[in-house]
């Protein structure tokens, strides 16, 4: 398989008899960027917890490029070069916004070479890069506790970027930014797209629209409608999911 | 380090001034203790030989109560247990001291010691072997603690057991441990333990000489510890343990192995837990398996409390105090320190969750 | 001529009570004669097997059977003296005295006699006896006692004295016959008897060996079934224990080092009912079960003034909590301590509770101890109905679940906080009043039970008080399937080190919660 393909076939996930997944298959190609939508429950983030080693699936096919996710934990998945973007943004409080994007830096992630570590001046200028990039530059010394929301939406995605990841995955990236602000990350998104790939998991259609690529809906954990979103928006099945019966 | 990574505890520098020259004021005055005790009784500077003798037990209680620090203030692992790695140390150099009375025991047994006689043991246990030499003894004292923790953290840390969970599961460790030596036909002594010493490197341990010795050692034991914790904790180690410690699962998701981390930092700490009662029983003489009981384990965890965990200063700030005050307020009203103990943790969660260091910091959070 | 028959067999039977009755009095007469005529006497009174004879020779051997000079025996009780035979009020007489010879004689004869004295209890010893000495002359002695016996439990131990008996006989037959016997027996006195018949019948060495192997069958049964017992019994103490902790931990999430404390706190309840009802003779034998409420509501109006006081600021941040807990449990402690003193205090079992209990298959068990499983079962039932069927109970689920919903439904939580909390305590306190029965009451009662509480409620499950009930009793069990070969620290130790490995394995133990609810 090519390299950096994230490819899920026939993954179910069932807690308690509830089926959280149903049977889904996924491909998504390396840089492209995907959307996808679906109502509450319809196992969107299950998704997200079953690519990144949260859950495991009951049955299924999870492979990134050849390696075989469902037998990896979430730190080694990470190390792949998957990244992933909570829905709630969660940084490191008690650490400034520069201590956080370098926790994230790609670097040797074993104690002992943390102990040992100095910021190369190579890496600092990433750093002060990314910082300038998601608009922090004149917090970087302060602690991540006193941001807001907003900038921890910010600070999170830049964070993202630090680890150089393959595939991003973005749960809700936009959810209490301003409409400016949901702009100026539709336009990041689309950036970071092209060097890698990027899902992304929104509710917010105006903002799945602004990004402008291929759509897939999920709903009661299957694929349920795939392709633009002016073919997904006009597909009768997913007018039926989203406006009820 | 760059300009931008300021330590984590983050204090004004006149504060953080301060206290380091607090910091330093106190390793001074420890340093000197020993020879303003050898000043005539009534000169005003003299210092008695049991305020030497105290500062030098607390010396080792405040290692512990480092190493406390390390794994709770700073990577988030309460652990209830780690009266159980000091002892650990403890028994370490205690089973040296008793190779060294040799055949000046009650029994005059060449090679066993008495207690062994005393079960009618003909033979060295095969643990027993090698602790006739010191540098054994020493590297037992601090390998038999971390590789305890280190089986117990990777069973724990690999199914994520963390939390109140974890802690009461070394609270059960440090129980077992207590029950295990209690038992005379474990080879330590049942609950006498150890005692009686007569030398260690070739000092007779109740000399004036003796005892400097050992105070010197934990000084110098102690100050080292601080270096390495305070190394420790500005690395880039340093801070991924405090984003374990808030928000484990999100650096599992940066790609660090938070298993590795965790166990690294508790084996650390577990070998200095182990370092400190190495120290500790030669000075005070004695080692029984009294010192395994969860209560001394959870009354270490109320030092680093009370000084403020998070903060290495505050560690050993909690160590002292606690421990100057229980011994001021035993000697008077022993039926009174429960009480304060007691209250001490009530009062310190409550409404001290920063400890003493936090009192310091008051007004600057925000 | 078969008439003459019938009439002759008819006086015969007629005849036959009148016949041992004129033999008893006769022999007994011979009790007055010198002691050639005595022994001889008491051996044929001990092998005729007639009740009236105990208690003449009872008195022979204690020096109370006087004769007049013409003989007739006379019988002393308790100062007063009568007509041996007749029982009619007489003059004193001179006492019998009687040699060692006799006396042995006279163990032997009452040894028998006792097979057939009216008391059940008397009767089973002399079978026990006779199982012991065991002597082929014995055997017509119990063929006959056993003809006549009634009482279960006592015709067991005849049968059982029997075969002893007829194991020792000259008879192959015989011998035989006693080994089928002992064979269903389940006792290690019969299977030691074999053995040793095995060395004097190596003819025999077969259906010995046969019936050896099906009394150690019996026998590792009966040890299974004690030890399960054993093991339910110490799961019963820990269920107690834990039950409280389930509620509090498992249900609230509010880790309370101070449990065992207030179960501490419920046995002192039951040492001051006990003494407040000291004075008051008709109260005594009502103190246990006064205190079962009475430790219930001490405990709880501790637990909501814990809860409410201190616990309360603490929500969210369990460390802390434990910490704060663990200091007010040393306050109390020390309380206790200077208000009580250190030592043990005793606490009385009514007598109700008091004794064993036999079950079939030789089993006995400790009346207390079956008390304590039972009044655990019941505890447990009634914090499930309390949960499950009262409105309490649903307001503490609909807390549990969702607090912010259940604050818009009108639910008081910080009331439901307090209640759920009290309840809690006070099944520990609860738990208290029977540990009193079978511990010592003093100040650090609960910190032995502290670990094990918690070990129970991770093992089982948290939040499941079916999972604290079956991780009670299988942590019991194992702790006394253990001991045996461990002894009792090493088995706690080997439990311990069990409960962390197995968390390894299912880290929300046996009854987990699933899905999604579980990921917070």
């Amino acid at each position: 398989m090519k390299a950096g393909t994230l490819y899920l076939d026939g993954v179910s996930v069932v807690f308690d008899g509830f089926r959280a997944l149903n049977s889904l298959s996924l491909v998504i190609e390396p840089g492209e960027l995907r959307a996808i939508i679906g109502p509450n429950g319809a196992g969107k983030t299950t998704m997200m917890d079953i690519i990144t080693g949260k859950t495991r699936p009951t049955a299924g096919t999870v492979q990134f490029g050849d390696h075989d996710l469902t037998r990896m934990d979430e730190a080694a998945i990470a190390e792949l070069g998957i990244g992933r973007k909570f829905q709630k943004p969660t940084v490191f409080d008690a650490l400034t916004v520069f201590e956080n994007l370098e926790l994230a830096l790609k670097a040797p992630r074993d104690p002992w070479s943390c102990l040992r570590w100095v910021l190369p001046p190579a890496a600092r200028r990433r750093i002060e890069a990314t910082l300038a990039e998601i608009g922090l530059a004149d917090r970087a010394g302060a602690r991540a506790a006193i941001l807001s929301h907003g900038q921890r939406q910010w600070l999170e995605i830049g964070m993202l970027l630090m680890q150089e990841p393959q595939l991003l995955l973005v749960d809700e990236p936009v959810a209490g930014m301003t409409d400016q602000e949901t702009e100026h990350t539709a336009a990041l998104l689309r950036r970071i797209a092209g060097q890698r790939s990027v899902v992304v998991v929104e509710h917010d259609l105006e903002f799945v629209r602004a990004l402008g690529e291929k759509v897939t809906v999920l709903c009661e954990g299957a694929v349920l409608s795939e392709g633009s979103i002016d073919r997904v928006q006009n597909d009768p099945r997913v007018i039926e999911v989203y406006l009820g019966r | 380090m760059s300009a931008t990574t300021a330590e984590t505890p983050r204090l004004r520098p006149t504060r953080a001034l301060i206290l380091r020259g607090l910091l330093l004021a106190g390793l001074l005055i420890l340093a000197l203790l020993p020879l303003l005790n050898r000043l005539p009784p009534d000169h005003a500077l003299h210092a008695s030989d049991f305020i030497v003798s105290v500062s030098g037990k607390w010396m080792c209680y405040a290692m512990l109560a480092l190493a406390i620090d390390l794994a709770w203030g700073y990577a988030g692992i309460l652990s209830l247990g780690h009266g159980a790695f000091f002892a650990l140390g403890g028994y370490a150099i205690g089973m040296h001291l008793m190779r060294l009375i040799g055949p000046r025991g009650v029994y005059g047994h060449p090679v066993l010691p008495d207690f062994m006689v005393f079960l009618g043991w003909t033979e060295l246990p095969w643990y027993w072997w090698g602790f006739q030499f010191f540098p054994f003894a020493l590297l037992m004292a601090l390998a038999v603690p971390g590789l305890l923790a280190g089986l117990l953290g990777w069973l724990a840390f690999r199914s994520r057991i963390t939390g109140v969970y974890l802690s009461i599961i070394t609270q059960a460790m440090t129980y077992a441990l207590m029950l295990a030596f209690f038992r005379n036909d474990m080879g330590f002594g049942g609950n006498n333990g150890f005692t009686d010493f007569k030398e260690l490197l070739g000092m007779k341990l109740n000399t004036a000489g003796a005892r400097a010795a050992l105070f010197y050692a934990a000084l110098l034991s102690l100050s080292g510890a601080v270096l390495l914790c305070r190394h420790l904790t500005r690395s880039k180690l340093g801070r991924v343990l405090v984003a374990v410690r808030d928000a484990e699962s999100r650096v599992r998701f940066l790609g660090y192995s938070t298993v590795s981390v965790k166990l690294s930092v508790f084996v650390l700490s577990a070998m200095l837990a182990g370092l400190g009662g190495a120290l500790y029983v030669p000075l005070v003489g004695i080692i029984n398996p009294g010192e395994f009981s969860p209560g001394n384990s959870i009354e270490a965890v109320i030092w680093v409390a009370v000084g403020g965990r998070g903060t290495l200063v505050g560690a050993l700030l909690g160590a002292f105090s606690v421990n100057a005050v229980k011994t001021w307020l035993t000697s008077f009203a022993p039926d009174l320190w429960l009480f304060a103990l007691g209250g001490l943790f009530v009062a310190v969660t409550l409404f001290l969750p920063r400890g003493l260091i936090g009192l310091m910091r008051k007004g600057e959070e925000r | 001529m078969r008439v003459l028959c019938l009439v002759m067999a008819l006086f015969l039977l007629l005849a036959a009570p009148l016949r041992a009755q004129d033999r008893f009095e006769t022999l007994a007469a011979g009790l007055s004669g010198g002691f050639g005529a005595q022994v001889e006497t008491v051996e044929r009174l001990g092998a005729l097997g007639d009740a009236r004879a105990l208690p003449l020779l009872q008195a022979l051997g204690e020096g109370r059977l006087q004769k007049r000079a013409d003989g007739t025996l006379l019988l002393e009780q308790d100062g007063t003296v009568v007509e041996a035979v007749a029982g009619t009020p007489a003059a004193p007489g001179e006492t019998v005295r009687i040699n060692n010879r006799v006396r042995a004689a006279l163990r032997g004869a009452l040894g028998r006699l006792q097979l057939v004295a009216p008391q059940e209890g008397a009767r089973l010893q002399a079978a026990d006896g006779l199982f012991r000495s065991r002597s082929a002359d014995n055997i017509p002695l119990l063929e006959q006692a056993l003809a006549r016996e009634a009482a279960p439990l006592v015709r067991a131990r005849m049968e059982l004295a029997l075969a002893a008996s007829r194991l020792v006989a000259a008879d192959e037959a015989a011998r035989r016959q006693g080994i089928e016997i002992l064979s269903g027996s389940g006792s290690a006195e019969a299977r030691s008897l074999l053995l040793e018949a095995r060395a004097a019948n190596p003819a025999l060495a077969a259906p010995i060996d046969a019936a050896i192997a099906a009394i150690d069958a019996r026998l590792q049964i009966r040890q299974a079934a004690e030890t399960v017992f054993q093991g339910l019994s110490l799961g019963s103490i820990l269920l107690l224990a834990a039950l409280g902790l389930a509620i509090t931990f498992g249900v609230m999430g509010i880790i309370n080092m101070a449990h065992g404390e207030m179960v501490m706190l419920g046995a002192y309840t039951t040492v001051m009912v006990q003494e407040g009802f000291r004075g008051v003779p008709w109260l005594a034998p009502w103190s246990l079960p006064v205190s079962v409420p009475a430790a219930f509501l001490v405990t709880a109006a501790v637990g909501v003034a814990l809860e409410r006081g201190l616990i309360r600021h603490l929500y969210g941040r369990p460390l802390e909590t434990l910490l704060m807990t663990f200091g007010v449990g040393m306050i109390l402690q020390q309380a206790v301590r200077l208000l009580f003193g250190a030592q043990n205090r005793e606490v009385v079992s009514p007598a109700w509770m008091q004794g064993t209990l036999a079950l079939p298959g030789d089993i006995t068990v400790t009346q207390n101890r079956l008390w304590i499983i039972l009044f655990a079962l019941v505890v447990l039932g009634l914090a499930v109905a309390a949960i499950r069927f009262t409105r309490f109970g649903l307001e503490m689920r609909a807390v549990v679940q969702n607090r912010r919903i259940a604050a818009t439904m009108g639910i008081r939580t910080g009331r439901v906080d307090a209640m759920t909390f009290a309840f809690g305590s006070g099944i520990a306190g609860m738990a208290g009043v029977a540990l009193s029965q079978v511990d010592n009451v003093s100040p650090n009662l609960g910190t032995g039970y502290i670990i094990d509480s918690f070990m129970v409620v991770v093992f089982g499950g948290v939040g499941s008080l079916a999972g604290t009930m079956i991780g009670a009793f299988t942590l019991g069990i194992v702790n006394k399937l253990l001991e045996p070969w461990a002894g009792a620290v090493l088995a706690k130790i080997a439990v311990l080190v069990g409960i962390m490995l197995f968390i390894q394995r299912r880290p929300k133990g046996l009854f987990a919660l699933k899905g999604r609810a579980a990921e917070q």
